[in-house]
């Protein structure tokens, strides 16, 4: 079902006074154990169900490491609007099919969608990141992984509406802190799970940091990707740990399809390797 | 009195010149701190949307400074426009990335590690730093120390852009009519009584108050 979100209307969004019978009988409530574990959160999920939407400089569909997109569509402004149209190009830099690789490798059979909105201008860059954001919002995908941030302030209403908006209609927003000293969005909203590096080489390994804003750590450094016509390198950069926690997360969603956004995150947060550790 | 404008103007503030050379100076700053083989510097340019080779330290043809690059492709684009740094190794082996450089610098390098030059809200361009003699790979807290000198170098830009943005209308805007208004509005308003003063300028910050909603 995709309803059709604009900034301002979001506020108006379905909210009841009196419970409703889905709230008298909440699904999945009861499954929540105790104590929870990996096993628990993603064990024998392989993203199956789940759908990764990677809002980037396009998807290389035919690399061997992305292993199909389930659909990819561009944003192309005219006359300072925007439109969403199939993409007929693919990746224009190479990052957008990285991030897919990496979600693929831990989500093997997760279905991935691609939304470039590079390719425009630098001039035209703001609104495209806005349309191709709200465009993933209202298709209600699982995960929406935003390697990507502005430090433009006029975007930050439109940009906060809609990661709330994504918040309550349980698409769950994965973004790129800023390893720079400036401001800038989406990453900092408390809507998103935010994402910086750590250099441990294991895929699975993702830390909780007690100092947000940032939230979690996961691997970034000197990552093998995915890139351009087939190629790959390697890579460092918070923009490469982002996908790593989009993957396992399409992994729990997959597993628990009944959690929201914010329980998935109380849930990555337990099962961090560091809090796993200190039991 | 507009001659004595533009007398001021290219005596106190900075001209081409001084731009040139806080170019250099932060390519081969840059170079110099990570051991590299090469740095360079893209600035965008609004108007045309493109990003212009500005400055190189070391490999690469100064002679191809001036060239233009797409503003949202390809991986100066791509950290221009989200502003995120990247750090990339064996990047030779993109073929798109490969030919470009050749034809832009004359040289591939094998690692670069690439930061957006921001201040405040303004994204001014890109900063890269290319391949080290010895191979060695860059780290990522190299790439936040590229990013630190960036911002700072940034800020430097972004006021000596602000300057000569400055000398420019003050020196009669002869580039647009908007130009000349400004420079008519502050010539105005300096033999402009005090009380009419005043009050002209609390209709100026009002203008501005608009300006920067629109902004």
């Amino acid at each position: 079902m995709a309803v059709t979100l604009h900034a301002d209307d979001t506020d108006a969004l379905p909210a009841h006074a009196v419970a409703g019978p889905d709230a008298r009988q909440l699904r999945g409530a009861r499954l929540w154990p105790a104590k929870v574990n990996r096993e628990w959160a993603f064990g024998g999920s392989t993203g199956a169900g789940a759908t990764v939407c990677v809002v980037d400089s396009g998807v290389d569909p035919g690399h061997r490491l992305v292993g199909g997109v389930s659909s990819a569509v561009a944003v192309r402004i005219e006359d300072d609007k925007a439109h969403i149209e199939d993409d007929q190009i693919g990746d224009v830099c190479g990052h957008g099919t990285a991030c897919a690789g990496i979600i693929r490798s831990i989500a093997p059979d997760c279905e991935l969608v691609s939304v470039r909105v590079l390719g425009e201008g630098f001039i035209g860059s703001g609104p495209a990141i806005i349309e191709g954001l709200r465009w993933a919002v209202e298709q209600g995908f699982d995960v929406i992984n935003m390697s990507l941030s502005t430090t433009k302030e006029r975007f930050v209403a439109d940009l906060h509406a809609l990661t709330d908006a994504a918040y309550f209609r349980r698409s769950l927003i994965v973004a790129s802190a800023h390893n720079m000293p400036v401001r800038s969005y989406p990453w900092r909203f408390a809507s998103v799970v935010s994402v910086a590096s750590h250099d441990i080489d294991d895929p699975l390994a993702y830390l909780r940091n007690p100092d947000p804003p940032v939230e979690f750590y996961a691997r970034g450094v000197e990552v093998d990707v995915a890139w351009a016509d087939g190629s790959t390198l390697r890579a460092s950069g918070n923009s490469f740990a982002t996908p790593h926690i989009s993957g396992i997360c399409a992994l729990i969603r997959a597993k628990h399809p009944e959690l929201t956004p914010p329980e998935v995150k109380t849930l990555l947060g337990l099962t961090a390797t560091n809090a796993e550790a200190a039991g | 009195m507009s001659a004595d404008r533009a007398a001021i103007a290219a005596g106190l503030l900075p001209g081409d010149e001084l731009h040139r050379s806080l170019l250099r100076s932060i390519v081969d700053v840059a170079r110099a701190i990570f051991r590299a083989r090469a740095a360079s510097v893209f600035l965008l340019d609004a108007e045309a949307d493109e990003l212009v080779f500005e400055a190189v330290s070391g490999e690469g043809e100064e002679s191809l400074v001036g060239r233009r690059f797409p503003s949202s492709t390809g991986i100066a684009g791509w950290v221009l426009v989200t502003g995120q740094s990247l750090v990339l190794d064996d990047v030779s082996a993109d073929p798109r990335f490969a030919s470009q450089a050749a034809e832009s610098t004359g040289y591939v390098p094998k690692a670069i590690m690439a930061v957006p030059l921001v201040s405040g809200e303004r994204t001014l361009g890109v900063l890269e730093v290319l391949d080290r003699p010895s191979g060695e790979r860059f780290t990522m807290e190299e790439a936040d120390l590229l990013g630190m000198f960036a911002t700072q170098a940034a800020v430097a830009l972004d006021l000596l852009q602000r300057s000569r943005s400055a000398r420019r209308l003050l020196a009669g805007g002869a580039e647009d009519g908007d130009g000349s208004a400004l420079t008519r509005l502050a010539a105005a308003l300096e033999s402009a009584e005090a009380q009419d003063r005043e009050a002209a300028l609390e209709l100026v910050r009002a203008v501005e108050r608009l300006v920067s909603r629109l902004g």
